[in-house]
């Protein structure tokens, strides 16, 4: 495995392209969550023309619904959800400067070539995990579509959040490298 | 005739949503303990390490296991000499839902309508399933499914001269295409046989047996290691990112059939296979 390496957010387009698929990271700054209905949200809104309710330049969007904080507590359980839902939506907010996205599972031709062209990186949060990674969460606030209670987007503090840099800028893609590494044929 | 009251369900469901979405179950504490030992991945063996640390902090700090509490799918074997009195069955049911999920502070990930998408707000209604049986018992098991695997399962209806040979080729298929948005290492609930719906919900139903379990008929259970055998050669691996273990069990269920038919269904669950189940 490659060395692990501190990320300090905001990302910048510079850190992105340092970022190569295959490198386990630790996150610390602000990102933001968004799943299914909050991505549909902001692409609707963009379609006609409005701004977003929160902006989108070199941000890192969290594909999660977290479960309710119980008392005291600043979140409930926190993993990532399936990013290839979100495909549809992506090269349009890569568009509007998003530079990284996590989540877990593959991404579609379409974002990688997207992710190229804008300069973004895809990483892989430890899926299932979700008790784990709340636990590296320091502050969450629900920041936009309130309506949509898990599914809204909060704008979250993280600080050693692990993740695995799945894809990267130069579409390096882990999912489909180590895959065949480890196959054997089955015909 | 031995009573029941709706009362006693709504307390029993609401117990069993808490344990299963905070605990783990044994089986598969044991299996992904088994799994760290022999994954040749390092990234997938940090990942499986992961997921028993996930499990020890769920129960102790109280906190679900995985953010996707699901929708609940409940399981209940109603002994024919027993009375539920004081209301109505399934309302109890989901009350029960209600006050577990509301009372632990997990998601609400249920929508109303599959087209107007708006959250009912306390994770109901579930999905249920009552078998009539024979005693004054009152059986009732919790499992909350949650979508990253469900969403990957898939029904074929097979003609009988794919015979196993169809089955096998089906069950890869569709592993294969889940990959990691199903949380691997899988659980592979296959159901084979019945209609259409009927394999459906074999197929959830074999996700019940304790995983590390053999089938009791020898051929299913030859079947079962085959087809083990064939989707860890996959290379998909834990969370996808290569491997040995895409999946830690393959279980089948059968039940007769047509003479024209071989129906077949797969259904996934994510490594965070959770039931639980309480005879009252």
């Amino acid at each position: 495995m490659e060395t692990e390496q501190r990320v300090n957010l905001p990302l910048t387009p510079q850190k992105v392209r340092e970022l190569k698929a295959g490198t386990p990271v630790r996150l610390f700054g602000e990102i933001l969550t968004a799943r299914d209905a909050a991505h549909q949200k902001m692409i609707q809104a963009l379609s006609r023309g409005e701004q977003l309710p929160v902006t989108l330049k070199n941000a890192l969007i969290y594909y999660t619904g977290p479960c309710p904080a119980r008392e005291g507590e600043v979140i409930g359980a926190a993993g990532p959800t399936t990013s290839s839902r979100m495909d549809t939506y992506t090269p349009r907010l890569l568009a509007e400067g998003l530079l990284g996205m996590m989540g877990k599972g593959d991404r579609s031709d379409t974002v990688i070539e997207a992710m190229k062209k804008y300069g973004a990186v895809y990483l892989a949060a430890p899926g299932g995990a979700g008790a784990l990674l709340a636990g590296k969460i320091t502050r969450a606030k629900a920041v936009a579509y309130h309506e949509l209670g898990p599914e809204a987007i909060f704008r979250l503090e993280v600080a050693d959040f692990p993740a695995m840099v799945a894809i990267d800028v130069f579409g390096n893609n882990l999912y489909r490298v180590e895959r065949e590494k480890y196959a054997r044929s089955n015909e | 005739m031995r009573e029941i009251s709706v009362e006693l369900i709504t307390d029993t469901v609401a117990e069993l949503c808490r344990e299963a979405n905070l605990c783990l179950g044994d089986d598969m504490l044991t299996s992904i303990k088994e799994a760290v030992s022999k994954e040749e991945s390092p990234l997938g063996r940090s990942f499986l390490e992961c997921l028993y640390e996930n499990a020890v902090l769920a129960r102790r700090k109280e906190l679900a296991l995985c953010q996707d509490t699901g929708m609940v799918v409940v399981f209940v074997e109603l002994g024919q000499d027993l009375r539920i009195t004081g209301g109505d069955f399934n309302a109890a049911i989901s009350e029960g839902v209600r006050r577990g999920y509301r009372e632990n502070y997990f998601r609400r990930s249920v929508v109303k309508d599959p087209f107007l998408r708006e959250n009912t707000g306390d994770n109901t209604p579930p999905v249920i399933y009552v078998r009539v049986v024979p005693g004054d018992r009152l059986q009732l098991t919790i499992m909350p499914k949650g979508f990253g695997s469900e969403n990957k399962g898939r029904v074929a209806m097979l003609t009988p001269a794919q015979g196993k040979e169809g089955v096998k080729k089906f069950v890869l298929e569709t592993v294969s295409q889940a990959a990691a948005s199903s949380c691997p290492p899988v659980i592979v609930g296959v159901g084979v046989g019945g209609t259409m719906e009927y394999a459906a919900l074999l197929a959830k139903k074999a996700l019940l047996r304790p995983v590390g379990t053999k089938h009791q008929r020898p051929d299913l259970r030859e079947l079962e290691e085959e087809l083990l055998a064939a989707v860890n050669d996959l290379g998909i691996g834990p969370q996808g990112l290569g491997g040995r273990w895409t999946a830690l069990a393959v279980q089948v269920e059968v039940y007769p059939t047509h003479i024209a038919g071989l129906p077949c269904a797969v259904n996934l669950s994510c490594h965070c296979l959770r039931h639980k189940t309480k005879i009252i």
